[in-house]
């Protein structure tokens, strides 16, 4: 019982990240139908940005507190922000009229671009994270571990999707956002300016996988210039199985991801491990095509 | 823009020909050997190529410096295979087809040697893995040759080590199923382990490029062992040990010489103090070879050389010994020599080539205390 119970903690744990990454992929496809592939690669520049701003903070403030992982975690945000700006600006707005397999093709090319840069700029050679918080044991009741990384990670992901839920629901840029979402012609004509909607969708979702980023490399310090690929298509499947489009259910195919994942890799084989979560994926598009939370959508003729 | 094209075609068709017509074995024509390396020199096992490289190229040095091998000079023609699957095959055909090479050093991990033997063997140019542990790699032909010892050796010497030092009785292995040297330690390990009257109470294994391993951890934990055997590379095993330590694991780790890294410590920290690992050689050591070696390789480098630097500075002294002995660089007569090598001084120890062209040799085992390696003991084959 203990066993299965911490399993259900680490399970949860991963999967909370893997839904951070979710919701940046499931908001982006919500608003302008369209999957950003470089998603995951935005995540790793997001662990990269904390890795080399981090020892900089660290001769302003002390190290392992809590307030130099907030500044760290922020001005990644920021950064990634404004580069999910600058990557819909040059990469996908000249293509917006094309046909949306152009986008697709290109998000593809920007996601090996930014990869393989990566490899270049920072070197293939994983590093060690610096260690931005100090980790607390909370419980060791019975066996059963838990640590303060894995609550933040938790606390987090359910802050940040609340607060994406609150811009969407109840902003005038998140108006703008459902009402582009809804009707791209109709709400340029009510006046909604497009580009400015568009770039802020980029920016969110961008600064969503830097915290993803930074939340991960705090729980697993080796990163590397490919770390987002597996990540990235496992968040990807995550935001399907949720339902793509719908935030919630993208945080629920997350964790429902991550739980599969380590309960299959605890009690079975860590060799079958995607197998069966992507069985899991296929199991649940054939009774529900339309993902767990998504909302069936009905083709005008 | 067309008279370039032309001009590009017509040299390339040139360097084509003249790379046909040079007759096999006579690829030494000029006045230096040429011998290819390949090595992880990116990646995610950056630090074992890296280190093999340095090794190999202090030697190579050291032979120029000294007159180099039949009064000729030695050039070493160095291509990085990034630590992934399929680029050691194709740098290894280009290094044979293009550079015509006379024999070829690499490479550390046991997968990547096994992805080159084959194209080796078929060209028949004498390959020298440095470090690969797995028994399969010179099983691929007769010109396959290791300077290293194997895994059957080194999984017996972590289960002896395991059983009579740390006395545990109840041991749990976990495994990169992706990983050739991982796989063949673990079993190796386990057939003494057990014979010896220990148990295996857990098995689990990951994927190299995995970072959650709180899953396995879990259910390891579960089946409470006194010690866990981890057979995996620097970066897994640094985050394994990690992710142990917060799950409450308290019980020493222990694995094989893909531990060797300077990258272990940085990415484990504190979670591997008192781990211990078999690797080939200790800087520590008194031996004369070994503190002339990390003499000369602190001067040329400014640092301490690990093994598989030693490792590589004896695969390239080694090769050219070997055609110093046959006095030619035709491939098959290295061949011949190679195979007869016996008690060859190198740094790592003496080397005795037996029937099956892998070196028999002693195994050390370090520990890691105050984020240093240190030695613990010597066990002879």
């Amino acid at each position: 019982m203990t066993e299965f119970l911490q399993q259900l903690i680490n399970g949860l744990a991963f999967g909370s990240i893997l839904a951070l990454i979710a919701l940046g992929y499931t908001m982006v496809y919500g608003i302008l139908r369209f999957i950003n592939f470089a998603h995951g690669d935005v995540f790793m520049l997001g662990s990269f940005v904390g890795f080399y701003i981090a020892p900089k903070i660290a001769r302003l403030m002390p190290m392992p507190s809590i307030g130099a992982a907030l500044v760290v975690l922020v001005i990644s945000m920021l950064v990634c922000a404004a580069l999910g700006v600058v990557i819909e600006r040059f990469a996908y707005r000249p293509l917006r009229r094309q046909p949306k397999l152009t986008m697709l093709i290109t998000a593809i090319g920007v996601s090996l671009f930014l990869e393989y840069t990566g490899q270049l700029v920072f070197g293939a050679a994983p590093k060690k994270f610096p260690q931005l918080i100090p980790v607390y044991p909370i419980t060791q009741i019975g066996g059963l571990s838990l640590n303060s990384n894995q609550v933040i990670v938790f606390g987090v992901t359910l802050l940040l999707l609340l607060a994406l839920r609150f811009v969407v629901l109840k902003t005038r840029i998140g108006m703008a956002m459902r009402a582009l979402s809804f009707n791209p012609e109709a709400a340029a004509l009510m006046g909604v300016n497009i580009d400015v909607v568009i770039s802020f969708t980029f920016a969110l979702g961008s600064a969503l996988a830097a915290a993803a980023g930074i939340l991960w490399a705090i729980n697993y310090p080796a990163i590397d210039p490919l770390m987002g690929i597996l990540p990235g298509l496992k968040a990807f499947v995550a935001a399907v199985l949720g339902g793509i489009g719908n935030l919630p259910g993208a945080a629920l195919g997350g964790v429902i991801i991550g739980v599969t994942e380590t309960l299959v890799s605890g009690y079975i084989s860590s060799t079958y491990r995607d197998a069966i979560a992507f069985a899991v994926l296929i199991l649940i598009l054939l009774v529900k095509p339309s993902g767990l939370l998504g909302k069936k959508e009905v083709e005008k003729v | 823009m067309r008279y370039w094209s032309l001009n590009i075609f017509l040299l390339a068709a040139g360097l084509a020909l003249t790379g046909c017509n040079k007759p096999a074995g006579d690829t030494a024509g000029g006045d230096t050997i040429k011998v290819g390396e390949f090595a992880s020199l990116t990646g995610s096992e950056a630090t074992f190529g890296q280190s093999s490289h340095k090794g190999t190229a202090l030697a190579i040095d050291d032979l120029n410096a000294a007159g180099g091998v039949l009064g000729k000079k030695i050039q070493l023609l160095t291509e990085d295979d990034q630590s992934q699957a399929g680029q050691p095959a194709t740098v290894v055909r280009k290094l044979i087809s293009s550079d015509n090479v006379v024999a070829i050093l690499g490479e550390v991990a046991s997968s990547k040697s096994l992805e080159a033997a084959p194209i080796c063997q078929q060209s028949h140019i004498p390959m020298i893995s440095p470090a690969s542990t797995n028994p399969k790699v010179t099983e691929t032909g007769d010109y396959i040759f290791r300077v290293c010892f194997i895994d059957p050796f080194q999984g017996t010497v972590m289960a002896n080590f395991a059983r009579k030092t740390l006395k545990l009785q109840n041991a749990a292995v976990l495994t990169d199923v992706k990983s050739d040297y991982s796989l063949g330690l673990a079993k190796f390990f386990k057939a003494g382990f057990t014979a010896d009257g220990g148990k295996i109470v857990a098995e689990q294994n990951y994927s190299a490029g995995d970072k959650d391993f709180n899953a396995q951890l879990t259910a390891i934990k579960a089946a409470n062992p006194d010690g866990i055997f981890l057979p995996g590379y620097y970066t897994e095993v640094g985050l394994i040990a990690l992710q142990a330590r917060q799950l409450g694991l308290t019980c020493p780790i222990f694995g094989g010489d893909g531990w060797e890294s300077s990258s272990l410590v940085p990415i484990g920290g504190k979670a591997l103090e008192g781990c211990y690992f078999s690797t080939h050689y200790s800087p520590e050591s008194t031996a004369p070879a070994v503190q002339n070696f990390v003499k000369a390789y602190k001067a040329k480098y400014n640092e301490t050389p690990d093994a598989m630097a030693a490792l590589g500075y004896d695969s390239a002294m080694l090769l050219a010994d070997a055609i110093k002995r046959a006095s030619t660089t035709d491939a098959a007569k290295v061949r011949d020599a190679l195979a007869a090598t016996k008690d060859f001084h190198g740094v790592t120890g003496d080397i005795t080539m037996d029937a099956n062209r892998n070196a028999s040799k002693p195994a050390v085992i370090l520990t890691i205390k105050d984020g240093a390696f240190k030695y613990v003991e010597t066990i002879a084959p």
